[in-house]
Formats: C-alpha cells, structure tokens, sequence
C-alpha cells in the first residue's frame, strides 16, 4: 500500500468522509488485517475500535455447565507464575486483564473502560506513555471493588525481581502510576509503538492487591491465593486439583451484561490428543478439546457423524528450519557452534538456497498438516500487515542441483556432491514429535535425489527445549547444521519474535547460550532495521521496516520456512466458542454460547 | 518374633536412605530441568529462569541437594512442587483417593477371578476348562494395558456409548446417584487392570495348588475319606495360599507402577498419572516423592511378607 495514498484514507476517516468499516474493507482488499488497520487508525489519529460482539444470548446463566479438555491440567492459578499456556488459560478463568484480542486481532476492552487514543487523550504522540480508564463498578469475587490501585499493585509485584514473576520483563522497564482511583497511567523508557502489552492479554490478567499485598516478594510462593483465586471474571472459583481439574462457577456480579451464559465450567486435564479428539469430536463427552494435534485424517474420520469439529485460528506461529551460520564441528576455546568460526558449507549462499528449494512445503502441507498449516515463504507470518509479499517459495530438485552445480558442487563415486575435499553432509535435528520425523524424512528424500547426503537426529522435546546448560542437545546449542521448531508468537506484534535475531544476541558459552539468535547470524542491515523499528512510532514505516527484516532473513536463507501453523481445537458442534490466534483460548471466554 | 521383626526394621531403614541416594543422583543427572518451558518464551528473560534455579537450589552441589532434602524429610517436609508451588504431600495425598480406589478394586476383581478359576483348574488339570482358563489367560497377560484400554474404549465408548470415555474426579450428583455413577466410570480401568492382573495370578495359583495337590499328605486326607471339596478347600488351599499371598503382597507397589498407563487412558487422576505429567516437566521434588513413596511400599510390603513367613513358618524368623 502506498503511503500517501494509505495517509488520505486515514485523514477520511478522522474527517469521517469515510466510515471506519469501509477503511478497514479497503485494508483488507490491499492484504492488511482488520487488527493492523485498527491499530493503524489509532496511531493515525484515530480511536481503535473493538471489533463487533457476536455475543447472542439475553440473559446471564441458563446454560448449564461447559465442559473444556485439556491435555494438561494447570498446575497452578496465578497468572504471574503460568509456566505455559494451560496455567495462563486456567488463571484467565477467574483473572482479567484491561483487554484482550479477538479472533481479527481487534483489541476488545474487559476492565478497560474504553481504549486509549490519540483523541481521548489515552495515547501520547510521542509514545512514551498509556492512560487507561477502568471501567466504574467492577468488584473482586469476594466483593472488594477493583481499582487503580490493583493495577499498581500488579507493576510492582512483577517488577520485583525476588517475586520472581514470570511476568517480569513485561512490567520491569516501566513505570506505572495511579492519576485516580479509576485512572492509570503507563510510562515507557523510549518510544513505544506496541503499548497493548503491560495488562493485555491473558498472561497480563490482575491480581487482587488487598489479597496478595503480604505476599510480594521472596514470600510470593506461599500466598493462600495463588491456588484459589479470586478474581473479576465471568466465574468464581469452586475447586482446583492441580494438573487434573478446575472448576468455576456463574459470578452473579460480572461487570458484562447478560453474561456468562453457562452455569458452571469444568476444565479437565490429562490424557492425550487422540483421546480428546474422541472425547470432544465423537461422543460428545466433552464441550471443547484444546490443542488437538492429531492427524488431519484422524480429525476428518473422526468428524464423521461426529457431534463435533476441529476449529482453526490463525496466528503467527511458523514452523521453521534454522541454519547454523557457524561451524558445529570445530571447536574454538572449548566451544563449539562459535561465533569465531564459518559454517564450512553454508558460508556458499548457494547451497543454502538450494536446501530452500529443496522443502516442499506443499507436501508437507497436504501429508502432515492439512487444515492446520498453510505454505509460506516468510518467516514473520502475521499479523497480516508485517507480512512481506516479496517474497516466493518454490521446491525444485532440478534448480537446486542446478545451482549446486554453477556453484562447483559435484556429485562424487557416492552421489553425494563434494568442492575441494569438502562433502555436502549435513545433521538435520528436530525434538521428537510425529509431525517433524515426517517432515524431516520429507526434507531428507529431496536432499537426496539432489546430492545432499542428510544425516536426522530427534532429541526428546523436554531435553532439545530446556535450559539446561549442561546437555549438549538443547536447541541454542545448535550443535547440528540445521534444526527445525516453532517459535511461538504471543503477541500480535513483531517486536519480540524479531528482536531475537540481532546480533548482540548470538548464543555463545559465554552468555551460556541464553542469547537467543540460535543460528549466529550476525548481519548490521538487520541490527539496523530492528533498531530502527521498536523507536518507529509510524506505523507504516514500521511495518515496512519488520517487512525489511523478516526479507533479510528470508534473502540469506537464515531461516527455511516450512509451514504457517495454525492453532486447532475441538468443539461440539452447538457450541460457539471464540478462539484468536492471537490469544488464549479462554481468553474470549465471556464471549462462549451454546446455540440453541 | 518380636526381636526377628526388629531385625527386619532395622535392615529396612538403611536400604531405604540407599534407595533415597540412587534415585537422588539419578534424577539429579538426568537430562531436562523444570524451567524448559521457560527457555522457548520470550516473554521470560533468560535472568528469571536463572534466578528461579537458584531460589530453588538448582545450582548447589548434588551432595548439598540431596543433605537439604533428607533433612527436610525427616522434619516432615517433602518440599514443594516447582511446577504448582504446592507441597509435595498435599499434592499426592489429592491424589491417593482415586488411585486407591481403582487399583483396590481392580486388585479386588483380579483375586476373585484368579483364586476360584486356579483353583478349578488345578483340580481338573488338563481338561477343557482348564486348558480354556490357560489361554485365556495367556492371551490376557499378553496384551498390553494400553491396548485393551483403547479396545474398551472403543467399544464401550465410542460405539456403544454405554461408559463415559474420561474419570472425573467431579462427579455430579448425591447419595445413590453418587455411587452408581463412581462405578460407572470405574468399570473400564478397573476391568482392564484386573483382568490383566487376574491372567498372571490366575497362572499362579494353579501351579501354586498343583504343587501342593501332588503331595503325600493330601493322598493321606483323600486315602482317610474325606470328601473332595474339603480336600481342596482344608488341605490343598491353605497350604498353596502361602506364596499366593506372599506374591500378591509384593505385587501390590508393582500394581500402583502398572496402573501409570491405565490412568494416563482414562485421565485418572491418580498417583500415576502426577508421575507422569512430573517427569514430563522435570518437577523433581515430585518425582523424587513419588518414587519414594513406591520405594517405601516396595519396602514395607517386603517386610510384610517377611513377617507373613516368619508366622506361616516359625522355622524361618529362628534362623
């Protein structure tokens, strides 16, 4: 979209000679999504608007109780503590943040009374600070009234190192004050184009101040409350077993109107994809199967005659391979995989480019993800208005043998192709999990038929993902040539996910490889598009420059894109449940029905 | 007897605390820590999962570690579960309930087929029921609880819709309805556990009768008039229940190991399943209980049986 022209539209609407829906149409209609647009026009000069409710029912309660399956039970319910996601879903069952994502990614207020702006005054110009209304009227389960002061309370709590959140990073580097009982403002250290971070979002939901005031700090594990909440959600806390079960009750005093629908909630962990699938799809044990990665044809036998079907969402997780800029097999000062050193055979760009086109990712789409994957040639694969469309992918064993061959790569007596003494032999890892073997043996076979002899490796996922300094296969390590995950994407903004790959972050022994650029790619163009981007406080530019980024990344062949991943869960067919990609599944919550 | 129980005892505890040791420097070495998952978020700065490591000791010498723990033990204290931040023993006693209840009554089911059917079977050896009572139970110890799971499941479940395919701690309603749902939900595993446990006792017990019934004295009973039933039931039982109940004594911690698949089926919330979703999230001091505590029942039943012995046969706790 072009600049100029993208500016008149926006002046259109502050002008209100076109109306917000036709902007956000025509937005669409270029490749930018509704969220982007929204947050386009709020940083143009013109309020971010929730997205419409599709919310039916006309009285609270009356729906009887919704039964949700999780692979894992939470174990614990404080959002500051949530180790992954089921703690985050389990807390935002009773927690609350100012806000959340919807499936567009549009900002939809909870505590907030309305979202900051330029116009209300919410939005400073120049980005370095947030004010925040809350909503009048809002009370704690326990009949406390939810104010400023809550919200202060959660800043400081996080920030305190000895509290040890996992929040921390979040709330350490800004500062948060109370302007009134009803009013908070939030002040950046720098320019702060994504503000929606402190208090958005389920691992941001609040916790009640007069209930954990003695328990900041070093004393935060033995806070009472950690494991009974009391929140201001759509249900009151009856019961908690960590790791098995979670239960809730209808809050007769939620701040939404005719809301909650469903009387009660079960949510039930343990047990295995499959399973869930079965329970939620099949016999209709269940209301709702979280995560269910299962097979596509699983899923669709299943779906058969079924009482329920798998639901999609679209975030911006990509499942990617990694290659390693340095060399795995060489070792400087006891350290291998350094800085100091070149990847012998990746250092030619041509046999990088050549493994790229050597992914079919069609194939894995259809063979391995069906519904759940889409093909992709970025490595930044959403929100839609940072994804680049200068990019192409193509799989092609005759242009990847023909670019090995220009390059001086010949086939040897074994086939497999050799440059002054140097043989095209790679070790491809991955952790263990049946979708990665299949594309690994996908990947394997068309390296191949082109000459490139590749050795699969799969490390147990609790060892490749740990931060175990001490265990040669952990991921940062990258004691391989190429590895291939996922890098979950939390936020619809790029500003983390990309940030990782800057040069100051290469892991090294030193930094005890907590430096999270795992493949070592140092490029000052990069450095210089990441920098430039998290001071831009226009969002075209901005965007422009994560687009640049995610091109270098792309252009070097750093990263080989493998599949756009989606999430997937289980639903039964009446129910109408609210799932963002750019959320936690209960984060929309409120929202859930079961229709007639 | 007194002084050959104390004896007994105070063997019992040195093995324990070597136990306590071997699994200690084993989980202290194996791969994976409690904080992967914080390693792939990048939400979480690498100085929290540091700094989480050492609140919690992580970084201390094995021997240091493991002198902190067997301390706290003996206080009483089992420590806390890094992954709920909940003690250790509130957590697996939440868990007790349920794991008792099914591998009790799946235990329970497995005695009542297995005693009867080994008994019939050893009396008539080689004749139709029981060479139908082997099989069986050759087929029955062959297959893999995970797969007769999955079957019932199929059938019970999902085609014929009769069972409810997940346990729930939660089960809905009082009194009578209460109860008739607990056992609905109950039948599956404890079908599948018993029955699995039932084809290896049932084997057992035939040979077991089959020993004693080929012995002189029960040809004296029979020589003397007495009537078959009294024979097998007086003479042949007592004495071949012995190692019958010895071996079910020393089964009973291998059952609550044996039952981890089970309740991972049905989303038991038992003691096997927190061992499980523990090891899976390298929660060690949960780990570290739980094997304990089987550590423990492997000892005590050890000792039961010893003791059992000991009263069956004076001859044994004189030497």
């Amino acid at each position: 979209m072009l600049d100029k022209k993208l500016r008149a539209m926006i002046d259109k609407v502050a002008d209100g000679r076109m109306d917000r829906r036709a902007f956000i149409q025509r937005m669409a209609a270029v490749g930018l999504a509704a969220p982007l647009a929204n947050q386009i026009l709020a940083l143009g000069g013109v309020a971010m608007a929730e997205g419409p409710s599709t919310y039916k029912p006309t009285k609270r309660g009356g729906g009887g109780a919704l039964k949700l399956l999780w692979w894992q039970g939470p174990t614990l319910l404080n959002p500051h503590f949530a180790t992954g996601t089921k703690d985050q879903d389990g807390s935002r069952m009773f927690y609350e943040p100012l806000a959340c994502w919807d499936p567009d990614g549009n900002m939809k207020l909870v505590l907030a009374a309305e979202i900051p702006s330029i116009q209300n005054g919410g939005l400073a110009a120049d980005g370095k600070s947030v004010t925040w209304k809350l909503k009048p009227g809002v009370k704690w389960h326990d009949g406390k009234p939810f104010t400023a002061d809550d919200v202060v309370f959660n800043w400081e709590y996080a920030k305190d190192p000895a509290t040890s959140a996992l929040t921390i990073a979040t709330y350490r580097d800004i500062t948060v004050e109370k302007v009134d009982d009803l009013t908070v403002r939030i002040l950046f250290n720098k320019p702060t184009p994504f503000w929606a971070d402190a208090f958005v979002g389920a691992p941001n939901a609040i916790i009640p101040k007069h209930l954990f005031a003695d328990y900041k700090g070093a004393k935060s594990r033995e806070a009472p409350n950690n494991l009974s909440p009391v929140g201001t959600g759509p249900y009151k806390f009856i019961e908690f077993k960590p790791g098995d079960l979670v239960r809730g009750e209808l809050n007769p005093d939620y701040h939404m109107p005719n809301r909650p629908y469903f009387d009660t909630f079960e949510m039930k962990g343990g047990g295995d994809a499959v399973s869930a699938a079965r329970a939620v799809i099949q016999t209709g044990e269940y209301d709702f199967g979280y995560n269910i990665q299962v097979e596509d044809d699983v899923l669709l036998r299943l779906e058969k005659g079924g009482k329920g079907k798998a639901i999609y969402a679209v975030g911006g997780d990509t499942e990617f391979i990694a290659l390693n800029f340095t060399d795995p097999n060489t070792e400087v000062d006891g350290e291998r995989s350094s800085i100091k050193t070149k990847h012998p055979l990746f250092s030619d760009p041509a046999v990088r480019k050549a493994l790229s086109l050597l992914v079919d990712r069609e194939a894995v789409k259809k063979v391995i993800y069906g519904r759940a994957g889409r093909t992709t040639a970025n490595f930044l694969n959403g929100p839609e208005k940072f994804v680049s469309k200068n990019t192409s992918w193509e799989f092609s064993i005759e242009k990847a043998s023909k670019m090995l061959d220009d390059a001086g790569w010949k086939p040897g007596a074994d086939g497999i192709r050799e440059k002054d003494g140097k043989k095209l032999k790679l070790l491809y890892q991955t952790s263990i999990n049946g979708p990665r073997q299949k594309t690994q043996a996908i990947v394997k076979q068309a390296c191949q038929k082109a000459g490139i002899d590749v050795e699969l490796k799969s490390v147990v996922a609790s060892v490749f993902f740990s931060s175990d300094v001490g265990n040669p296969d952990i991921y940062p390590k990258f004691y391989a040539d190429m590895e291939m995950f996922q890098i979950p994407m939390t936020q619809p903004d790029p500003a983390q996910h990309m940030r990782r790959f800057i040069s100051a972050n290469v892991a090294t022994k030193e930094n005890k490889w907590q430096g999270q650029n795992f493949p070592r790619y140092v490029n000052k163009e990069y450095d210089a598009a990441i920098e430039a981007a998290e001071g831009e406080m226009d969002p075209i530019k901005r965007a422009a420059l994560y687009i640049k980024a995610n091109d270098i990344l792309i252009g070097d062949t750093v990263f080989i894109p493998v599949q756009h991943r989606l999430k997937v869960e289980a639903a039964a067919n009446n129910l109408v449940c609210i799932i963002s990609g750019w959320a936690n599944e209960t984060d929309n919550l409120f929202d859930w029905y079961r229709e007639a | 007897m007194s002084q050959y129980v104390l004896r007994r005892i105070l063997i019992a505890i040195p093995s324990l605390l070597g136990i306590s040791v071997v699994l200690f420097v084993v989980l202290a070495l194996a791969p994976g820590d409690p904080f992967s998952e914080l390693a792939t978020n990048p939400n979480v700065p690498a100085e929290v999962a540091a700094s989480l490591r050492a609140k919690f000791g992580l970084d201390d010498p094995i021997y240091l570690r493991y002198l902190h723990w067997i301390s706290a033990m003996a206080h009483g204290d089992w420590g806390f579960s890094f992954v709920s931040r909940m003690n250790v023993d509130t957590l697996i006693l939440q868990r007790l309930p349920a794991t008792l209840y099914v591998i009790g009554s799946a235990q329970i089911l497995s005695l009542l087929i297995a005693i009867p059917v080994g008994v019939y079977a050893a009396t008539k050896p080689y004749s139709l029921f029981d060479q139908i009572a082997n099989t069986l139970a050759f087929v029955g110890f062959s297959l893999p609880t995970f797969f007769t799971g999955i079957l019932f499941i199929l059938i019970f479940s999902v085609t014929l819709d009769w069972l409810p395919l997940v346990y729930t701690t939660d089960v809905k309603g009082t009194g009578i309805h209460w109860v008739l749902e607990m056992i609905r939900q109950a039948i599956m595993p404890v079908a599948v556990l018993g029955l699995f446990q039932a084809a290896s006792m049932t084997r057992f017990v035939r040979s077991a009768m089959l020993d004693v019934i080929r012995l002189d004295y029960v040809t004296t009973a029979r020589a003397k008039g007495l009537g078959q039933a009294k024979v097998i039931v007086k003479h042949v039982m007592r004495n071949a229940m012995i190692p019958v109940v010895t071996l079910i004594a020393l089964q009973m911690p291998a059952v609550f190991g044996g039952a981890i698949v089970t309740e991972q089926i049905f989303r038991i919330p038992g003691i096997g399943s927190l061992l499980i979703s523990s090891i899976l999230a390298n929660d060690t001091p949960v780990v570290m209980a739980v094997t304990f505590v089987f550590a423990c029942l492997v000892v005590l039943f050890n000792l039961i049986a010893d003791v059992l012995y000991g009263w069956l046969d004076p001859r044994i706790s004189l030497r």
